[in-house]
């Protein structure tokens, strides 16, 4: 499969990727969960799942592979969601976004400057 | 690996460590041609990146006589930048289009993001009119980076003024296509972000 833009993308497609779901706000998933792989791609499953557990051997975020697979961020959602309830892939939240306040705890922004000074 | 021709992106990108952990976004938002991608280019350990987000929903109104068709989707496209901050914080900077259809999709893309960049063509400051309005409606904190490609007339407070900015809001100056600059932006926003925090109220108000 060659990456193509999205904006030609055909819905039809996308519709196939998905099995026809569209509930990617029910996966728990944001943007910048990382994604691990669990397990190597097994002969017979889809393309994109398996295009997915190449991908994030090493920890990978949801919007990268997004990118990576040229598919919208809530189809990459929806196909992960299925890789998570076979245990085939792992998902580390971001603390931030579970946090539940406006504003993260001091201590965690200290490291994210500290981080940034250090680039 | 295999498959190195199917996914190109992938291989040319240098990986996470595999102890990253937790994913921290920033938003740059500002309109057509100010520099986003040119400052996310300018910080990012990898080439930055794109894709899109599609939401379908239904049409405005249950009783829509149009019937089962009345459908709108809204799609936008967004450029990302990624540095790794320690062992375990990878930070993710996002450049966005600050207009009408993707405030309508901030919350399923950007919530918990830390804090905006609002980026600012001096030429054009009514661009940025409506991020400045949606940002202090959701009651995400920012910050305005003026992108200064040549020489100005105005100041930073003539540019407070043009944007109605609150005094605690950081103006500041930039050159997207720098580095130092560009890092020296990210650096008043969390400055400003552990401001905030630390501020005895900080608590009550956020919840």
């Amino acid at each position: 499969m060659s990456p193509h833009a999205l904006d030609g993308e055909d819905p039809d497609r996308l519709y196939t990727v998905t099995g026809g779901r569209s509930r990617a706000e029910d996966t728990g998933l944001d943007l910048v969960t990382l994604v691990v792989s669990e397990s190597d791609a097994a002969p017979g499953m889809q393309s994109e799942h398996a295009r997915i557990l190449r991908l994030a051997r090493r920890p990978t975020s949801v919007v990268e592979l997004s990118a990576d697979l040229a598919l919208p961020v809530s189809v990459v959602k929806i196909l992960l969601a299925d890789l998570l309830d076979r245990g085939m892939v792992s998902a580390r939240h971001p603390s931030s976004a579970t946090a539940g306040a406006r504003l993260p705890d001091p201590d965690f922004l200290r490291k994210v400057l500290v981080g940034l000074s250090n680039l | 690996m295999d498959s190195a021709t199917s996914d190109p992106g992938a291989h040319t990108r240098p990986p996470l460590r595999a102890t990253a952990s937790d994913g921290v976004k920033i938003v740059v938002v500002g309109g057509f041609g100010v520099g986003k991608t040119t400052m996310v280019r300018a910080v990012s350990e990898i080439r930055p990146l794109s894709t899109e987000e599609v939401m379908t929903q239904a049409g405005v109104g249950v009783d829509d006589t149009a019937g089962a068709r009345g459908k709108t989707t809204t799609t936008i496209a967004f450029d990302f930048g990624r540095i790794s901050l320690d062992e375990e914080l990878v930070l993710y900077l996002f450049g966005a289009p600050g207009q009408k259809r993707f405030w309508f999709l901030w919350d399923q893309l950007f919530s918990g993001t830390l804090g905006v960049v609002v980026l600012v063509d001096a030429h054009r400051i009514e661009d940025s009119w409506y991020a400045v309005d949606r940002l202090e409606h959701h009651g995400i904190p920012f910050i305005v980076a003026r992108n200064r490609f040549e020489p100005v007339a105005h100041t930073l407070e003539e540019l407070r003024e043009a944007l109605d900015l609150p005094e605690e809001v950081p103006v500041v100056e930039c050159d997207a296509r720098d580095r130092e600059s560009s890092k020296r932006v990210l650096l008043a926003l969390v400055d400003h972000l552990y401001a905030l925090s630390s501020a005895p109220s900080a608590r009550e108000t956020a919840s």
